[in-house]
This record gives structure tokens, C-alpha cells and sequence, in this order.
């Protein structure tokens, strides 16, 4: 029989349930441990040292004054790095980014690892580091737009088009009654999860053993086997809890495998944290990107066109494409759209995934000019984004999947007070004499899904084990994901054991793009499914038992018992239908991925509105955002305690991109100006006044059996944008270069 | 390097070590003794991760040298629950209230939160947010842990009472 068509009837009561973090009560005592927590018996520890240049090559290291130094143990330089199985510089798939592993002498941003120095202590390490004293050959460098050549590239993102689009954009302007040509400028971001990346490595003979922040183990591990030359069974991480990771563990960096190669140099375990300034550089960022908008409205406010000019920089040695188009071919109707890309090479490490990579930057860009659109037209900012509202997605004319965006705009306006907006900009004042502004932005991200598996048990105890090589970096995996299982296997939470972060569970593929829970929790799903089924049908064979012959649709779980569907009086517990077979457990394997169908037919997107408030100081030009709302409709809401702190952190990091977040290149040098959390801004508390995300019911049968759309990137889209136009509402000044700090408020 | 001994109170035991005169006292707390909850996040005084209490103050512990903390009173993350593993109600409103989401912050958080409500029994929201403005949360769970503060700042005010009563 085929289990997994199997119907049965779920009575769960553990999805939608606010439940606090399983693993809380480990966070507030400080007893989670993080990978650099570990601390394994003869461990020694290894220090990056990171080139001062940006381009060029290393010419002299003092390795020998670095040794001498008491307590250190070695010193791993392109001499005597152990031999890798292939080039760093392989591309062997399309998340294999280039790596800079002492494969040799050569620079190719500044923070580039160089050498690293083993030490017994942290400090003897450190210090011979410092004694290496590089000297190196520099280069010229490019890290700006103005100083080098464009190009078209091939594809952008991990192989999207670098052209889009449909009907005639040209005559749409020439036509149109308003019109807008406007650039936004958005600048490279660093992902600055609290916690650096770090890795503690341990060979054991061939195997090897490793704790690690990773968003992606299996690819890791995949990475790995292929740069050491061993199978990756061989290779068993943990990472059962990330001290954040916002794309920047989701692939593994240069510097943990170089901390797996120390390990192998000294025959010891190897502990190796990058400090915080070195960040800057070989972890990946959010590339810098000058985007060139162009849009049209007929007399009616009804968009003629929009063309999205990107221009974005890779690296000189790698290929990413910040894809900051995404939003403008989901968001707004418009009977022209066209989409294209050119690409420059900078000296800096290959910019890649930060937290909503390209929908961040993309949104800024769009709903600014929007908004702008809007003024030109006379018309209130929201008015204008319902005129335009799409049915079905722009770029492809396919329905969406479901989309409550209509209901985000209404609930998220009806909280903040829109209604009360004036039209022009700069017509309010407090009782302090600070300018007032009102701004919206409207938030998109994809509902994407990748491939994951998980494998269930039914005991015959009459409790459930759930296994799924899952990441929690923060967004409540442990928690949300776990709600599931104990809800597809029909039991409470306490009678199920419930296993992520440990790379020997099934892969459940990685935890990007907002699309874990729904990958993960679909592929949990059919496996505690198959294991019920599997259960069902021990019990239909056996003639002793109520549920003999009750057919493959008979059957419903509840409360660690099976029924007959006809007839809920009888039925019996798992333990028993179990222990009469002599069996100790069943089992139940499923995957997770996008229903094809669907996918070609649908589009998928998670929505939302965001409105700000903010205030300028008329003299001084600073802002403050004093109110963000956000309504956001994801979907089905599994655990609404994680998906609302998941919108209000992605709201956060919205503030940062419009008011505080740049990383500032040394145009001369191509070193980061602003590589330390002291000059690189993000929000602290006090820069936080008040924040509401409002869960929107959204129901969709389409996406996945759960209809879960994802949550984790989404609030930052919409929210930098609202800010921005808040600005302009406040002041009545366009700032189109981000972060709007006061200086480009002053004149 | 020459080592040189140091004795302080941390926890409420006392310690006595020998360190080196160059390692920070959160090294030392994190790779000595194993007290691994007070995380590292800058080493440069920024983020507050590495917040511990001091002899009555909110000390940043990567930015001052074990040595200097001879004779000190430290309390740390590990020391804040009760011996039988009761839960501090600070604790138990960063739990309760989802003031944590990755939760590496989380210690560090928790460390200044007591230390502020210990100054200021009951704070304003905005008292709270520039009192823990020390403090970096990246994940950003502002809102929620001015919630958790002001959450337990009425649970320590309700067992105070409680013991005046008593
Ligand atoms: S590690 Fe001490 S403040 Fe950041
Ligand atoms: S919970 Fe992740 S940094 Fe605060």
C-alpha cells in the first residue's frame, strides 16, 4: 500500500499555539552552548591574521619572531597549509563561492586571511599574530562605481536573469502624465550577527568533528568533503544553536575551514573565533548597489511603466549580484516592466546573502520612487499603491497563491491613524517643534522552498521521535518546527523527543531564504504522516483491534490513539496497537520541497504594510523613527510568538538600513573605514521607540500541505522605504542615498 | 608569560587562579573557568555581550584585565538563577516573554537588566531602553525585552513585598 496516501484526520492542537522557546530556559541561564563555548580536552586556540591591503600579495611574513613566542605552537602560511583535495576557486556548484584558505600569497580584499597562528592560550596566539608583521606588494584598488568599468553580467542572485520584463517601457513614459527618474543609492551592509563566527574542529583520524555556527550543514558538509578529500558521512557537525545568522552562516567561510586546517596541522582540536573587525571581509556582505528608477502614471495615477536600472558590485574574483529587481516584478501592475543589471568588480571580499538580499535594497529603490510617483500625481501615497494594487504577479500574469495584502494595508493603516494624513509634506509639528512625517511601504518576499527530509517514530511507550538536521539561528526552529511534529504525529509536546542542529539527522536543507519552516515543517509533516499511516495500517490488518478493516481513508489520529473515522468510540492507543504487533517502534520518512505544479502556475509571496512615523529636529536634521506598524500576511502562523518577533526584528533592521547601516570603503586602500560595532551603526534599544507587527490571517491552500509562507526577511522590506518617505513627509526632502543620515538633511 | 595569582568572589564562591597579566577577565571567565555564558561579541566594549556585575556595577569584562578584578564580586549569568535551579525572575521574564531570539545577547542582557532595575526598581519604557542601550541585540528583540524588564521589574517588586510582609 502506498502510506503516504493514507488520509487521516489530524486533531492537532499544538500549531498556532503562542508557546515560549523550548530552549529558553538554556538561553537565560547561559547554559546553550554556542560553538565557541566547547572546549575540548587538549584543545589549543588559532588567530587569524587578516591582511592590512586590499590587492596584492603578501611578501614577507615573520613566522620565525611569531614562533618564538612563548606558548605558540605553530604557524599555518601558504608553506605549509595542508594540501587540499581541489582549488578553492572551483566552482563546483552554485553555492560553492570562492574561498581564500592560504591557498597562496595573493590579496584579493583587505581582512583577507593570511596565516594563522596556533597558540596554547588565546593571548600567545594573538600576540604572534601581531609578531607576523606582513609586508606586502599593494595593488590600486576599485571599490567605487565611479572608478572602473560596467558590464552586463551573465546572471545575478543565484541564477536569475540579469534582463526582465514585459511591453514596451519607452512609449509607457513618453506617454505617461506624471513621471519620475530618480536614483537611490544603497550601500554595502555587513550581516554582524552577535555572534562571530566561530568553529571548534577536531580530527578524529580521518573523521572529522566540528562545532559551528551553520544555517546549512549538509551544505557544509558537502564543501567540506570536497575540499578535504573525504566522504561526507565522515564529517559530523553541530550547530544546535547560532548566535544569529542572517545569511552570513549560511554557507561555510574561509575561516572556519581554516580553523579545520589548523586542526590538521597541529593533530589537536582547534578552536578559532574571528574577532569582530575581521568580519569585515571573507564572511560574504550586502553588495552596494545605484539604482536608477524610471516610472510613468497615466492621468488617473495608474502606472504606465516602471524601469529599475541596477547598477552592483561583485568581486574581482567571484560573481554576486545583489538581485535588487525581485520586488519590482512582484509588487505593482504596470503594462511596461522592465528590469535590467550591470555589474562592477570591486577589491572586497564576494559580496552574498545578508537578510533579505536584494528584496532589502530593491524595496528602498522602489517604494521611494513610488512614493514620489504619487506626490507627482497628487494623490495619497496609499491611494496610490491600492490603484495599483496587482491582481497577478507582474512579471509572469500568474495568480498568487494567495495574497492579503488589501487586508494588510486596511488593519496596518486603521492601527497607525492614516486617515488623518495630510497630503503635502512638511504640514506637521510637535509640541517640541520637531517635524512630523508619515510615511507607508509596502513588503513582499517569495515563499520559496528548498529540499529537506525527516524521518518520525511512533514507540511503543506510546511517545514520538522526530530527527531533522534543522538550524535554529534565532527564529524559534526548536520551537515552531516542533509544533508541527507533535502535531502531525497527534501527540502533546511532552511525549515527543524532538532532534535538529546535528549534521547526521536527515538534511532538511538549509535555513534561508524565510523558507525553513516551510520546507522543514512540510518534509515533518509527511514524515510523522507516513508514520501514523504506517501504524494505521498495522492496525487495519490485525483482526483484534477496533480499527480491522477500517480502510485507508477510516482512519484519524488524536491524543496518541487511533479511530475509526466512522466511529470515534473506538479506537485504540498507539502503545497498544504497537505492543500487540511486538513491535518497539514505526517509522515514517518524508521530504519537503515546492509542489512543482504549483510553482509553475502560482506565484507565492508573503505581504505586507509598513507605516512610520518620524520626527527631524528642524535644526539639527536628526531623525528619529517614533512609530513603525507593520501588518504582515505570511500565511499560516504556526507559532505567533516567533512570527511576531520575527516581523519586529525584520522591522529593526529595516530602521538600519534607512537611518543607520553603511559600510564605508577607504577609497585609496579598499579597507573598510567602519570595520567595528562602535563606527558601523546599527540600533541600539534607545533607538527603538516603539514597534507593532499585526498578524494578518491569510489561508493558502497552495503553497504547501501547512500553508506556511515564510516570515524571517520580510519586515525589513516596506519598512526602510516607509521610513524614507516618512522623511519626506516630515521635511518635504527626497533622500535617495542610504543610511538618510542628518547630514543629507542639512542645506 | 609569568602568571600571577588572583582571588576574587564570583557567584558567591570564591576563586583563585593564576593568569596571565594580559588576559581579559572575560577570556578568563569563558576559557578558565569554564563560565561560557557571558558571550563574546566585540572585545571592544560595544556590544555588551560579555556584561557581568561588578562590585555593584554592569562591567563590560572584555574591556578590563582579570588582574584588575582581584578581589571583586562578580556575578555572572550562571549565578543568577537559585541553587535549585529556580529560575531569577529576570530569567523567567526574558523566557516568558520572548525578550530573547538567538539568545546571545540573551546573558549579557540579563546581567545589565538586573543591575539597572537594582538602581531603578521601577523604570519607564524609555528608562529601560536607554538604561540597556549598552547592550546589542542584532536579532532585534528591543520591544520584547523592554517587555521582559518591566515584566520582572513587577515580579521582584511583588516577592519583595512579599518578604516585608512576611
Ligand atoms: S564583547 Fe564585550 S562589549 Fe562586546
Ligand atoms: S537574541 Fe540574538 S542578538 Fe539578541
Amino acid at each position: 500500500m502506498n502510506i503516504m496516501n493514507t488520509a487521516h484526520v489530524r486533531h492537532g492542537s499544538n500549531i498556532g499555539q503562542n508557546l515560549t522557546r523550548r530552549e529558553g530556559a538554556l538561553k537565560v541561564t547561559g547554559a546553550a552552548r554556542y560553538a565557541a563555548d566547547h572546549h575540548p580536552a587538549g584543545m589549543l586556540y588559532a588567530v587569524l591574521a587578516v591582511s592590512a591591503v586590499a590587492r596584492g600579495r603578501v611578501t614577507a611574513l615573520d613566522v620565525a619572531a611569531a614562533k618564538a613566542h612563548p606558548g605558540v605552537v605553530d604557524v599555518m602560511t601558504p608553506q605549509n597549509a595542508p594540501k587540499l583535495a581541489h582549488h578553492p576557486d572551483e566552482k563546483t556548484n552554485p553555492f560553492a563561492f570562492r574561498l581564500d584558505i592560504l591557498q597562496d600569497a595573493q590579496v584579493r580584499y583587505a581582512n583577507q586571511p593570511i596565516a594563522v597562528v596556533i597558540g596554547e592560550s588565546l593571548e600567545a596566539a594573538t600576540e604572534g599574530a601581531v609578531l607576523l608583521a606582513p609586508a606586502y606588494q599593494a595593488e590600486d584598488v576599485v571599490v567605487r562605481f565611479e572608478d572602473g568599468e560596467h558590464f552586463v553580467p551573465a546572471a545575478v542572485g543565484v541564477g536569475a536573469p540579469a534582463e526582465e520584463g514585459h511591453g514596451d517601457v519607452e512609449a509607457g513614459l513618453r506617454n505617461a502624465a506624471q513621471r519620475v527618474d530618480v536614483t537611490y543609492d544603497t550601500p554595502a551592509h555587513y550581516h554582524n550577527a552577535l555572534e562571530p563566527h566561530a568553529i571548534v574542529a577536531e580530527w578524529q583520524g580521518e573523521r572529522l568533528i566540528i562545532d559551528t555556527p551553520s544555517q546549512g550543514m549538509a551544505i557544509a558538509q558537502g564543501r567540506l568533503a570536497g575540499l578535504f578529500g573525504i566522504a561526507p558521512e565522515d564529517i559530523y557537525i553541530r550547530s544546535p544553536y547560532l548566535g544569529g545568522g542572517f545569511g552570513g552562516k549560511g554557507l561555510i567561510a574561509g575561516p572556519q575551514v581554516l580553523g579545520i586546517m589548523a586542526a590538521k596541522l597541529v593533530g589537536k582540536p582547534v578552536k578559532l573565533v574571528m574577532r569582530r573587525e575581521q568580519l569585515y571581509g571573507p564572511i560574504g556582505h550586502r553588495g552596494v548597489t545605484r539604482q536608477h528608477m524610471r516610472l510613468g502614471a497615466d492621468t488617473e495615477g495608474g502606472l504606465t511603466a516602471i524601469d529599475h536600472h541596477i547598477l552592483t558590485a561583485t568581486s574581482r574574483f567571484d560573481d554576486f549580484f545583489e538581485p535588487s529587481a525581485g520586488v519590482t516584478h512582484t509588487l505593482y501592475a504596470t503594462p511596461a516592466l522592465l528590469t535590467r543589471y550591470e555589474g562592477m568588480r570591486f577589491d572586497t571580499g564576494t559580496p552574498l546573502f545578508v537578510r533579505a538580499p536584494g528584496e532589502a535594497s530593491g524595496s528602498v529603490a522602489l517604494e521611494g520612487a513610488i512614493d514620489e510617483l504619487a506626490e507627482a500625481c497628487g494623490m495619497d501615497p496609499l491611494a496610490f499603491r491600492l490603484k495599483n494594487y496587482a491582481e497577478t504577479e507582474p512579471l509572469t500574469g500568474k495568480p498568487f497563491t494567495s495574497k492579503a495584502l488589501r487586508a494588510c494595508y486596511a488593519q496596518g493603516a486603521a492601527r497607525f491613524g492614516w486617515a488623518k494624513r495630510p497630503l503635502a509634506a512638511r504640514m506637521m509639528t510637535d509640541a517640541q517643534g520637531l517635524l512630523t512625517g508619515w510615511g507607508v511601504g509596502t513588503a513582499t518576499f517569495p515563499a520559496h522552498m528548498f529540499q529537506a527530509s525527516a524521518r518520525a517514530e511512533i514507540r511503543s511507550d506510546g511517545s514520538g521521535v522526530v530527527e531533522i538536521g534543522a538550524h535554529d539561528m534565532g527564529q524559534g526552529a526548536w520551537t515552531a518546527l516542533a509544533q508541527i511534529a507533535a502535531d502531525g504525529l497527534s501527540l502533546d509536546m511532552d511525549k515527543l523527543t524532538f532532534r535538529i542542529g546535528t549534521s547526521d539527522l536527515p538534511d532538511a536543507g538549509i535555513a534561508g531564504g524565510s523558507a525553513h519552516t516551510a520546507t522543514a515543517g512540510s518534509a515533518i509533516h509527511n514524515a510523522t504522516g507516513a508514520a501514523i499511516a504506517a501504524l494505521a495500517d498495522i492496525a487495519m490488518r490485525d483482526e483484534t483491534s477496533p480499527l480491522f478493516g477500517a480502510g485507508n481513508a477510516g482512519v484519524v489520529s488524536r491524543d496518541g490513539h487511533l479511530y475509526r473515522r466512522d466511529d470515534e468510540s473506538r479506537g485504540e492507543s498507539y502503545a497498544t496497537i504497537l505492543s500487540r504487533a511486538g513491535l518497539d517502534s514505526v517509522e515514517g520518512r518524508g521530504e519537503g520541497a515546492a509542489d512543482q505544479a504549483v510553482t509553475e502556475n502560482y506565484a507565492g509571496h508573503a505581504h505586507g504594510a509598513v507605516f512610520a512615523e518620524v520626527k527631524v529636529d528642524p535644526e539639527l536634521g536628526q531623525v528619529r523613527v517614533t512609530r513603525l506598524v507593520g501588518a504582515f500576511a505570511a500565511g499560516r502562523v504556526i507559532n505567533p510568538r516567533m512570527v511576531e518577533s520575527q516581523y519586529l526584528g525584520g522591522m529593526i533592521w529595516g530602521v538600519s538600513f534607512a537611518l543607520h547601516e553603511e559600510a564605508i570603503m577607504d577609497r585609496r586602500t579598499g579597507r573598510p573605514v567602519n570595520g567595528n560595532l562602535a563606527d558601523y551603526h546599527v540600533p541600539v534599544n534607545a533607538d527603538i521607540p516603539s514597534v507593532e507587527a499585526i498578524l494578518i490571517d491569510e489561508q493558502d491552500s497552495l503553497i504547501n500541505a501547512l500553508g506556511i509562507k515564510g516570515v524571517g526577511e520580510i519586515g525589513i522590506t516596506g519598512t526602510a522605504g516607509a521610513i524614507v518617505n516618512a522623511i519626506w513627509h516630515a521635511t518635504g526632502i527626497r533622500v535617495r542615498s542610504m543610511p538618510v543620515t542628518l547630514d543629507k538633511l542639512l542645506f | 608569560m609569568k602568571k600571577s595569582p588572583v582571588s576574587m568572589t564570583i557567584n558567591g564562591q570564591p576563586v583563585e587562579e593564576l593568569v596571565e597579566p594580559r588576559t581579559l577577565l572575560i577570556h578568563f571567565l569563558r576559557e578558565q573557568l569554564n563560565l561560557t555564558g557571558a558571550h563574546i561579541g566585540c572585545e571592544t566594549s560595544h556590544c555588551g555581550a560579555c556584561t557581568i556585575d561588578l562590585d555593584g556595577k554592569s562591567v563590560k569584562s572584555c574591556t578590563i584585565f582579570t588582574l584588575q578584578a582581584e578581589g571583586a564580586h562578580i556575578r555572572t549569568i550562571e549565578g543568577m538563577a537559585a541553587a535549585d535551579g529556580t529560575l531569577h525572575a529576570l530569567q523567567e521574564a526574558f523566557r516568558e516573554k520572548h525578550g530573547l531570539q538567538c539568545g546571545y545577547c540573551t546573558p549579557g542582557m540579563i546581567l545589565r537588566a538586573w543591575r539597572l532595575l537594582q538602581e531603578n526598581p521601577d523604570p519607564t519604557d524609555a528608562e529601560i531602553r536607554f538604561g540597556i542601550a549598552g547592550n546589542l541585540c542584532r536579532c532585534t528583540g528591543y520591544q520584547n525585552i523592554v517587555a521582559a524588564i518591566k515584566h520582572a521589574a513587577i515580579l521582584m517588586a511583588g516577592a519583595q513585598q512579599k518578604e516585608a510582609a512576611e
